[in-house]
């Protein structure tokens, strides 16, 4: 019985794992089209001096941390991308949860060049839990 | 006889089949018939006043033809991606005076002119070729009837306001040619070459 458990276990681990191989945060790219694309572009690419690029951009390697909780609340203070400021407002997406958020920051983190690690869900869940509200 | 014949029907169908000649893009909207003359609807009289506090009216794109849109400047859906693809019109035409931009912000209350300044700046457009207009509530919602755009307050929408995302091109007689979904690059694209042809058409060779 055990034997089984445990067999059912590794056909699933398998049949996700490489699912998630084939096509990498697919879900990550859907919900990016829906609440990202329309101001940082299908590309990531921004616009001019008003919404700053997320493609190739340094403040995704600075400021980590704070990337959950700026999706889901969004931001309000001029920051500085690759040199130059950006001084509009982020409207955020409450809405979100810790896996969306998860899967949309996978999805910048590895799209349009961007090599950036990962994050995990309980990553995730543990820096939402800073900026809860 | 015989030949000069043949030369007619040769000749009637190479004008028929000329494909060096693309149809001119039609007027659009309702035509109306006065006195037996055939009347194509016009862009009426509008004065608005642009990023440098300059009133822009019919009289700036005199000689012109203009690319049309409304949008606000706080808007979470749509505007950034038309903004992106304005500015790629805008580039392709920087240097060419017989090409202009008017956007209407449809946030009168919000885009003051110096918000509209601000924006303009970050966009990095020039006020001759691009124009960010306000004006009178009324006349911006009414005149985008007659640009077949769609303007409305709408406090469900995204950002309040609800609106088309149509980019509007307009000829040298007030006449609007065509228009694309200014999200839409592909459709951008189409749109570009539509305006080379209305420029081949009102324009003489340079």
């Amino acid at each position: 019985m055990k034997v089984f458990r445990v067999l059912s276990a590794v056909f699933l681990f398998l049949f996700f794992g490489l699912k998630c191989q084939q096509n990498p945060y697919r879900e990550g790219a859907r919900l990016y089209q829906v609440h990202c694309a329309n101001c940082h572009m299908d590309d990531g690419a921004g616009l001019s001096a008003l919404i700053p690029p997320l493609a190739g951009s340094g403040f995704l390697k600075t400021h980590r941390e704070r990337l959950p909780c700026i999706l889901k609340y969004g931001l309000k203070d001029t920051i500085q991308v690759n040199g130059k400021q950006y001084a509009e407002q982020m409207p955020g997406v409450p809405t979100l949860s810790a896996v969306h958020i998860t899967n949309i920051l996978n999805y910048i983190q590895t799209s349009w060049g961007n090599q950036e690690q990962p994050f995990r869900l309980d990553d995730v869940e543990a820096l939402l839990e800073a900026c809860k509200r | 006889m015989k030949y000069i014949l043949f030369f007619g029907i040769a000749l009637t169908a190479f004008w028929a089949c000329d494909p060096g000649a693309p149809r001119p893009l039609p007027i659009l909207g309702e035509r109306d018939v006065v006195n037996g003359d055939t009347v194509y609807p016009t862009i009426p009289d509008f004065s608005f006043v642009d990023q440098d506090s300059q009133a822009v009216t019919n009289a700036t794109f005199q000689d012109k033809i203009y690319v049309v849109d409304f949008f606000f400047i706080h808007c979470p859906t749509i505007c950034p991606k038309v903004k992106a693809n304005g500015l790629r019109i805008y580039k392709k035409y920087e240097n060419d005076p017989r090409v202009g931009l008017l956007s209407h912000s449809i946030d009168v209350k919000n885009d003051t002119v110096a918000a509209l300044k601000r924006h303009a700046e970050k966009l990095g457009i020039h006020p001759e070729r691009w124009r960010l207009v306000t004006g009178d509530h009324d006349a911006i919602y009414s005149i985008a009837d007659d640009y077949f755009s769609v303007a409305t307050e709408n406090p469900g929408a995204p950002g309040g306001f609800d609106h088309s995302g149509r980019l509007i091109l307009v000829d040298k007689y007030r006449h609007v040619r065509a228009f694309c979904d200014g999200t839409n690059a592909k459709d951008v694209d189409r749109f570009m070459q539509d305006m080379d042809r209305l420029l081949e058409e009102q324009f003489a060779r340079r």
